[in-house]
């Protein structure tokens, strides 16, 4: 009896030693901050003397009223909009391009996921050069049909397109590699009998394909989504969140406000609260989806 | 009808190979330019009749990115930075996933769900706390000493911060946030279940203990998926970049990423060569890793999104 005892507190030792130091970090540097974010967006913090004072809900009625607040919501959503329309069909489509039986497919499936693991700062490097309304490369080519190049990243009308471009061909190649395994996962009965039923091409494509691949596109959707609010680095590099906020998302916002002169960490908090509760229930919905899929594994 | 479904695959094949190179195009270019585009004199790139390869080529970019930024100091940081926490994701991923598959506790389950909810904070909604935490960290007590030790040698060596009177500008400050992971942790698990109970009970037998069974047996057949969880920390180690924006303040603490936003304060976006060949010092250790093995990222995550 005493032996079986000291076996399972053994046992539970050893459980405590493995997912110990990633269970407390995670109450460091997600829990308690998370849970101190909040309390923050009800202060008044000064850095200098690390104190806050209560001042209840003045961030949030300060973060309302402000005119920028509206702006930075709805390029957001154009932006995220954008992207995840962008994303998933070019993905669908190059992923049904490569998924035939081409010759040098592979090494064009490769050359398409490699902007995804190269850095976002040095990418946007290259694009500031390409969009440059003197020498860049668009202009290049815009140049023998006579018409002039957008001051791309200084318009404000045109920043934001800029930013979704560079944006959409960074992570392109991602949704393509997870939409051809994806296609490679649909059983080719379902074609053949597709085939018997005398169904044309498009068919084929709208009633088997599109179908057999709603739970990749469905996973798409929500990574598409999460990852697009996280996109930072190309915004800072190209255009700092301007032209006049043309191309301020909320997480440049929260840096702005997080790190930068116009720094008020009361009012960042609440910014990151908005970022916080619209991912969340995002990604609530994907662990609907990782669920389901455990159940049916 | 032969010769009519002949005809058929040529036009489609030929639609096929047009829109691969239309890809080819589009996606090449930009990365074309800016390897070459390293290689080029500034006036071969502000031309209004660029050409893709330089005239000759040209090594004084790369020295003139060098001089005005210290490239030297942000390599040793980033690669500093990235051992510590991939190396940090990828234990913790491995002994976390283990502990919740194989060991017996009375309370695995609400730990699975504590992950589970880590997985909905991204990292970047708490920076400004997290940043707060670090700026009122004061390490004193020799546990805490000998740690920083461990993490901040090279500061040591470099003339970087030491002593550092908070984790602001330090190594530990800019891997410690980002060093606990959930989506890992999660994906190992799913592996982890699907390996037969058979093995780890022979292990057993034989007398292994638990990390002999964790190291000698179960690691090396999830190798495939621990070799994935590794490369992807790499490489979003490497490339971070909020993060370490935030936390360092100097340049002898700054990340390769970070290095960048330095040399186009310093040179101005007109100094195309020198900011190419800048970016390219940041993505040349990435694109080594990925030439070797980048068969198995693909294949990881595509497995990962699509099998589970």
């Amino acid at each position: 009896m005493m032996k079986v005892l000291r076996r399972e507190w053994r046992e539970w030792l050893t459980f405590i030693v493995l997912a110990g130091p990633n269970l407390l970090l995670f109450v460091l540097f997600t829990y308690y901050p998370l849970i101190r974010n909040f309390l923050l967006s009800f202060q008044d913090f000064n850095i200098f003397t690390n104190s806050g004072e209560w001042i209840g809900l003045t961030n949030y009625q300060t973060i309302a009223s402000d005119s920028q607040t509206a702006k930075i919501l709805m390029n957001t959503f154009v932006f995220t909009t954008a992207v995840v329309v962008l994303v998933l069909t070019m993905g669908l489509l190059t992923a049904v391009l490569l998924n035939q039986k081409l010759r040098f497919r592979n090494g064009v499936r490769s050359l398409l996921f490699s902007p995804t693991v190269l850095a976002g700062t040095a990418v946007a490097i290259v694009w500031i050069y390409i969009f440059d309304p003197r020498y860049g490369l668009i202009y290049q080519m815009l140049r023998p049909f006579g018409i002039a190049s957008p001051r791309w990243l200084t318009d404000p009308q045109w920043a934001m397109l800029a930013i979704i471009i560079v944006y959409v061909w960074k992570v392109l190649g991602y949704a393509t590699v997870i939409y051809i395994a994806g296609l490679q996962a649909i059983p080719n009965d379902l074609y053949e009998a597709a085939r018997v039923d005398g169904a044309n091409a498009w068919q084929r494509f709208r009633h088997v394909t599109i179908p057999g691949l709603s739970p990749v596109t469905f996973f798409l959707l929500v990574t598409t989504i999460l990852n697009s609010f996280q996109a930072f680095d190309i915004i800072r590099v190209m255009t700092r969140g301007g032209p006049s906020n043309a191309t301020n998302v909320l997480i440049y916002f929260l840096y702005e406000l997080g790190f930068t002169e116009i720094s008020n960490i009361g009012r960042a908090s609440v910014v990151a609260m908005i970022l916080f509760v619209i991912m969340f229930f995002v990604t609530l919905l994907q662990l609907r989806y990782l669920e389901r899929r455990v159940s049916y594994a | 009808m032969i010769l009519n479904l002949n005809a058929r695959t040529i036009v489609s094949k030929a639609l096929g190979y047009a829109g691969m190179a239309l890809l080819v195009l589009l996606i090449g270019l930009p990365i074309a330019w800016l390897i070459t585009g390293s290689f080029k004199t500034n006036p071969e790139i502000l031309t209004i009749t660029p050409k893709l390869l330089p005239e000759r080529i040209h090594f004084g970019n790369f020295v003139e990115a060098w001089q005005s930024a210290p490239f030297g100091r942000y390599y040793i940081n980033s690669i500093w930075t990235t051992l510590l926490g991939a190396g940090a994701e990828v234990i913790l991923a491995v002994t976390t996933a283990y502990a919740l598959v194989f060991v017996r506790f009375p309370f695995r389950n609400a730990v699975f769900v504590l992950l589970l909810v880590a997985l909905m904070v991204p990292e970047q909604v708490v920076i400004v706390p997290n940043y707060l935490t670090l700026a009122a960290w004061h390490p004193s007590g020799p546990i805490q000493s000998a740690l920083l030790t461990l993490t901040e040698w090279p500061a040591r060596i470099t003339g970087g911060v030491w002593p550092p009177r908070s984790l602001v500008n330090t190594y530990a400050g800019i891997f410690l946030p980002g060093a606990s992971i959930a989506l890992g942790t999660f994906l190992l698990r799913q592996y982890f279940r699907t390996i037969p109970l058979d093995l780890t009970d022979a292990a057993r037998v034989d007398g292994a203990g638990h990390f002999r069974t964790m190291l000698s047996i179960i690691v090396p057949v999830a190798m495939p998926a621990v070799a994935t969880t590794a490369l992807l920390s790499f490489t979003a180690k490497w490339n971070e970049y909020l993060w370490p924006l935030i936390i360092t303040s100097t340049d002898s603490m700054r990340t390769l990423t970070t290095g960048i936003s330095r040399l186009q304060d310093a040179e101005g976006n007109a100094q195309f060569g020198v900011l190419m060949a800048g970016a390219l010092f940041v993505v040349i250790p990435v694109v080594i890793v990925f030439l070797f093995a980048q068969r198995f990222v693909v294949e990881g995550i595509a497995a990962g999104a699509v099998k589970g």
